[in-house]
């Protein structure tokens, strides 16, 4: 994919913030609203695909590589996996809660009724919900991104026989 | 509580959980260096099995053991995630781990030349995982998500060859398959939970009424399970994918093909065990047509392994043929549920995978170490292999004989456990395994005459014997089976037939769910 007007790039430039704002909100928010670690995921990776379209597969690429992004991939699923065996040495059994109602990070105890939700709250499934989140963007956009880089080679080698 | 006592306690997570963590861990460790990533997933595959020994050990001597995930005890409805691990879950768990940690080992060399190799031992334990996570499970809602991790992973690995089209095709049409399947397995555990409201096999099999939904959903989960097991005439993606796929990965995907098919066994006798006895749908309108379809897939089985020329290819129906004993036997217990020979054709079943596993497995090893000596799979085109491949040779004619069922070997004993069951259901029946088993020696013996045999060729003058990690994992597996077959006896007793009884014995299933407060 080569690069686009310098109008889209621009607009892209701008949009760019909001987009990232929102999927990051819908990630932290996991365990309040709803969505959360794949929903938020998607939309972020969604905003680096605008880049991706506006900029061109090259200049994404020279910035993040494919080989950095499989290694996020690794780190998320790496953490969710960790956080549930940390379950089983702090608490009794693999996947336990055991930051819910600690008083320490993530720790508060829900209100009962209607309010207007307490960040503090959730235990572990914050945490999860940010693995996941980490996860999601790096996988879809490895995939975005060595599929348009491929097409972007596949072009230029086209080019070069019809030239 | 003991260190030994609390590994016990939690093993059933911990099997999931290492190689999950080993898989997400292996892109991390190969930036190492290729040895210590190969050194760390062997590792991560002998501490599985470590486990799955352990607990094997346990379950074989103190019966059902449960894992409630999150928490210390259950709630009402059962909304948490549940393993309960039984005869059956903890026997097919074995065959599972043993056949990934030897491909693991086989890999180490085989697939040294290539690359991508990150990805390709991430998607191995990813896919050890999902089998063992279907194997272990006791909720279908969880079953059909390690159903689908299997089979993704399964699916990419099958593709790996990238550059050769057929491994594509071959790649798709699994996907295909698979997705159709699993479609199928999410529509009946939607039916079940509209019905019942629960999704845990335990308190679903103590409420389900048989109903007109549930028959459909019976249905649905059978065909599923039965088209991923290669049942005919759903069986037309598995020579493709046995085939194209790399022979470690074969390995595997032999143990994954298990796993569905222990699918089918977990339904018809533990989900729907207790309300099978009458109705239309009865056990024996069932049974009698499993075995129809299980005497249908070893004829064609055997019959389209004698025209084959790719060496692959060819054991890969004959793969299927050896299927179709396994579904004669549950056919048999289900026609024949109650009767002792039922009982015995269930055991003959349940031990046949084991052997199946092993036999066939240990020919698609011996036809990968023949491509990686030679790059060659036309059998027209071998010949005098036996010259420079001694070992290769000598664990082919192991892995022949125990195929085609010849005494001294393993698959005599669970074959002659089914041909007997069998007879007492309809003679008929077990003169056509018999004569199918016979054609199955028959087919092997042309394939060793035309590899080994004859006179030397000037092209494979410089074949080399293939490296020692692919001598080890084939001599562990022929190791495996000779000592199978000299002492099936205490096999039989020991593993055999308390993953059968675990699974005549459906109220023990439920009863222990009850006693910890999940109904």
């Amino acid at each position: 994919m080569s690069e686009m007007s310098k109008i889209v790039r621009t607009i892209a430039a701008i949009v760019f913030p909001f987009i990232m704002i929102y999927g990051l909100y819908v990630i932290a928010h996991g365990h309040l609203t709803p969505g959360g670690g794949f929903q938020g995921g998607a939309i972020v990776a969604s905003a680096c695909a605008l880049l991706l379209v506006a900029y061109g597969s090259m200049w994404t690429m020279r910035r993040i590589g494919e080989k950095r992004l499989s290694v996020f991939e690794s780190i998320g699923a790496f953490f969710f996996i960790a956080l549930a065996l940390l379950g089983l040495f702090f608490g009794a059994v693999f996947f336990n809660n055991f930051l819910a109602g600690s008083s320490f990070l993530f720790g508060d105890i829900p209100m009962v009724g209607s309010n207007t939700g307490d960040m503090n709250t959730g235990g572990v499934l914050p945490l999860m919900n940010f693995a996941v989140g980490i996860k999601v963007v790096a996988g879809l956009f490895v995939i975005i991104l060595v599929m348009a880089y491929a097409s972007n080679h596949m072009e230029k080698k086209r080019g070069e026989k019809q030239g | 509580m003991t260190s030994i006592e609390y590994i016990i306690d939690h093993s059933p997570a911990l099997i999931i959980a290492i190689p999950l963590l080993g898989a997400f861990l292996t892109p991390l460790v190969s930036r190492l260096g290729s040895r210590i990533r190969n050194v760390f997933v062997i590792i991560v595959a002998m501490l599985t099995a470590f486990l799955v020994f352990l607990l094997a050990s346990d379950v074989f001597s103190d019966g059902i053991r449960t894992y409630i995930f999150g928490s210390q005890d259950l709630t009402t409805p059962v909304v948490r995630i549940l393993f309960e691990v039984d005869g059956i879950s903890i026997f097919m768990a074995i065959i599972s781990v043993l056949l990934s940690l030897l491909a693991a080992i086989y890999s180490w060399s085989f697939m040294k030349k290539y690359d991508g190799l990150d990805k390709y031992y991430t998607l191995l334990l990813l896919m050890t995982a999902g089998m063992l996570g279907m194997e272990l499970t006791g909720d279908m809602f969880n079953f059909f998500v390690f159903l689908e991790i299997t089979s993704i992973s399964s699916c990419a690995l099958i593709a790996f060859w990238t550059h050769k089209g057929e491994a594509v095709e071959a790649g798709f049409k699994y996907i295909v398959v698979s997705a159709v399947g699993a479609l199928f397995v999410l529509f009946a555990v939607a039916l079940l939970y509209g019905q019942y409201n629960a999704l845990n096999i335990a308190t679903l099999a103590n409420t389900i009424q048989y109903s007109f939904l549930d028959k459909i959903a019976f249905v649905l989960l059978i065909t599923a399970l039965g088209m991923k097991a290669g049942l005919v005439p759903m069986h037309m993606w598995l020579p493709d994918s046995y085939s194209q796929a790399p022979s470690s990965v074969t390995l595997i995907l032999v143990g994954a093909t298990q796993a569905s098919l222990y699918g089918v066994f977990r339904m018809c006798f533990t989900l729907y065990g207790g309300v099978f006895a009458d109705g239309i749908l009865s056990s024996m309108t069932v049974g009698w047509f499993i075995v129809v379809l299980a005497l249908v897939t070893i004829l064609i089985g055997v019959t389209m392994a004698i025209i084959q020329t790719d060496f692959k290819r060819l054991i890969a129906y004959a793969a299927v043929a050896e299927l179709g004993y396994m579904f004669l036997g549950i056919g048999v217990g289900l026609t024949a549920m109650g009767t002792s020979y039922g009982k015995t054709a269930l055991d003959g079943g349940v031990f046949h995978i084991l052997n199946d596993a092993l036999d066939v497995g240990l020919l698609f090893l011996v036809a990968g170490s023949i491509y990686y000596a030679t790059k060659e799979r036309d059998l027209d085109r071998m010949g005098g292999l036996a010259r420079n491949m001694r070992y290769t040779s000598m664990f082919f004619i192991i892995g022949l004989l125990a195929v085609a069922g010849m005494p001294p070997m393993n698959g005599f004993a669970s074959k002659l456990l089914i041909y007997e069951s069998t007879y007492q259901l309809s003679p008929i029946l077990s003169i056509i395994a018999i004569l199918s088993s016979i054609l199955l020696l028959a087919v092997f013996v042309k394939v060793f005459h035309s590899v080994f045999m004859g006179p030397e060729l000037p092209r494979f003058r410089d074949v080399q014997e293939v490296p020692r990690s692919m001598l080890l994992a084939m001599g562990i597996i022929a190791l495996i089976i000779i000592v199978i077959g000299l002492i099936p006896g205490i096999v039989v007793e020991n593993i055999v037939q308390p993953a059968a009884n675990s699974l005549v014995n459906h109220l023990d299933y439920i009863s222990h769910v009850i006693s910890i407060g999940g109904v």
